[in-house]
């Protein structure tokens, strides 16, 4: 297969991870969802590092957000889709 | 995966290690000197200097012990030689480790003073080393070999590939009898309850919960001065991508595979006793506290996934590193010893990385140095749970 610019776990995420440097705003990014080994496209709306993740779809303020399919925190910030999405909008909910 | 084989040495009470320390064992600090001299002295020693082993008492003196005894008892370790101020404690570890049939000696500086000590150790630890020098590798199986795991500087890229190819190898670990361990109580938190299902009997299950618990309730809750965003994750962990302790629990769960369940809840550096199978250790998961407990119980070789690039290494057992990070093998590459990148590139699956894995475990076990052994990495660190009286 080719090599994807960010990676899904599972079908239900709410994000992915960027897996190559470099990638600018305005890319139009190829995803690879590892449970069903489908693909699917986003273009970015920022810089995003490396190991960073990428909102897949619009994300509100008080939402969960879901990754392994499983609860990582919640939504402190809209997320738009493509946006880059770490701790300037995501918090824990735990201690 | 049946048939496999590596060249270890056999200790006297049946288990395999993969190298062959004559360990020169500090009962305490004050102890550290003298036992730094014995191995400048004679070469072929390994000094483990730790900072503890005065005025400790209840649980943490237990453990003190535990840990020391454990040390020494490692199949890694061909003879011990065991330093303290006082006889009476540093006899208790002789005798602990005595117990596995392998040489040890004990020597009190009290009323002789260091210089004596020095010297009459130094005597004893040049027999030690002439006789295991003289040991040879056998042929044993692979379901021989004890592994532990835990992960450190995590990113992202952990949790995709690192960590899974680290759960592939417990998997196959598993299915051919193999003991291994993970821990890290503290970075489960968000996975627990899914931890938990991994447990083999609801009793198990129960203990794991309880164990988690009472660190979030005795620990986390009486200490904490803010919500843990700076130390969990670390900012390295941030730097790597992952953002919530949640995110970081998932990602670290990983490395226990999709299939095997864990038999048991070890306390920290406590030895397995219910035969073959994976264990939980209730440890911090700080790297260096961490890989001294599982050492002190008893397993040979470690494989320590990272994301950033942790560099850590124990002086007994060795450290096998894998990333999946790109960036982190071009960066930090004389630190790791296995590169997973193909995986995100789609390159490499899982069973490939873990095969792969396997080989260089093997590799490790016939006597390749690890990155971290290359680097003379020799972290000891013992986990104090209170202050000493």
């Amino acid at each position: 297969m080719s090599a994807p610019q960010f990676i899904v776990h599972d079908t239900a995420d709410t994000v992915g991870v960027i897996v190559v440097e470099g990638i600018k705003k305005g890319a139009e990014l190829d995803g690879w969802v590892m449970e069903n080994d489908s693909r699917i496209k986003i273009t970015a709306l920022n810089d995003i590092p490396l190991g960073h993740k990428i909102a897949l779809s619009p994300i509100k303020d008080g939402d969960t957000i879901l990754k392994y399919g499983h609860d990582i925190g919640k939504c402190v910030v809209d997320i738009e889709t493509g946006a880059h999405a770490h701790v300037q909008n995501i918090k824990t909910k735990k201690w | 995966m049946s048939n496999k084989t590596f060249m270890g040495f056999r200790r006297e009470n049946g288990r395999v290690g993969i190298r062959n320390h004559v360990v020169i064992l500090p009962l305490d600090d004050l102890s550290n000197a003298a036992c730094e001299k014995v191995a400048n002295n004679i070469d072929g020693c390994l000094a483990l200097p730790h900072a503890y082993g005065r005025l400790q008492f209840g649980k943490d003196l237990d453990l003190h012990f535990r840990t020391l005894i454990g040390t020494g008892a490692n199949p890694n370790v061909a003879a011990v030689i065991v330093i303290g101020i006082e006889p009476k404690w540093t006899g208790r570890v002789v005798d602990g480790i005595a117990k596995t049939g392998k040489p040890v000696e004990g020597f009190a500086i009290e009323g002789h003073g260091e210089i004596k000590i020095v010297a009459d150790a130094s005597r004893k630890a040049m027999e030690m080393v002439q006789k295991a020098t003289e040991m040879q590798r056998e042929s044993c199986d692979l379901s021989e070999l004890w592994v532990s795991t835990k992960c450190g500087e995590s990113d992202t890229t952990s949790g995709l590939a690192s960590n899974p190819t680290v759960g592939n190898v417990i998997d196959k670990m598993d299915d051919i009898g193999a003991y291994t361990c993970f821990g890290e109580t503290s970075e489960l938190t968000g996975a627990e309850q899914v931890c938990a299902t991994r447990a083999a009997t609801p009793e198990i299950a129960k203990k794991f919960i309880d164990t988690w618990q009472a660190y979030m309730d005795e620990v986390i809750e009486p200490h904490k001065t803010s919500d843990l965003s700076d130390s969990q994750p670390t900012a390295g962990n941030i730097a790597g991508g992952l953002t919530t302790i949640e995110e970081k629990a998932f990602g670290n769960l990983q490395k226990i595979g999709k299939t095997t369940k864990f038999i048991e809840v070890l306390e920290p550096a406590e030895a397995p006793t219910k035969g073959a199978g994976l264990y939980f250790m209730d440890t911090s998961s700080a790297a260096a506290e961490c890989v001294t407990l599982q050492a002190a119980a008893g397993f040979a070789v470690h494989l320590f996934p990272t994301g950033q690039g942790n560099i850590i290494g124990n002086p007994i057992e060795p450290v096998i590193k894998l990333t999946a990070n790109p960036k982190t093998v071009r960066e930090m590459g004389e630190h790791v010893d296995f590169d997973c990148s193909g995986i995100l590139r789609g390159e490499m699956n899982l069973d490939e990385a873990g095969d792969g894995l396997i080989d260089m475990m093997v590799r490790t076990a016939n006597g390749r140095l690890t990155a971290a052994e290359a680097l003379k990495h020799r972290e000891y660190v013992m986990t104090k749970l209170y202050r000493s009286a």
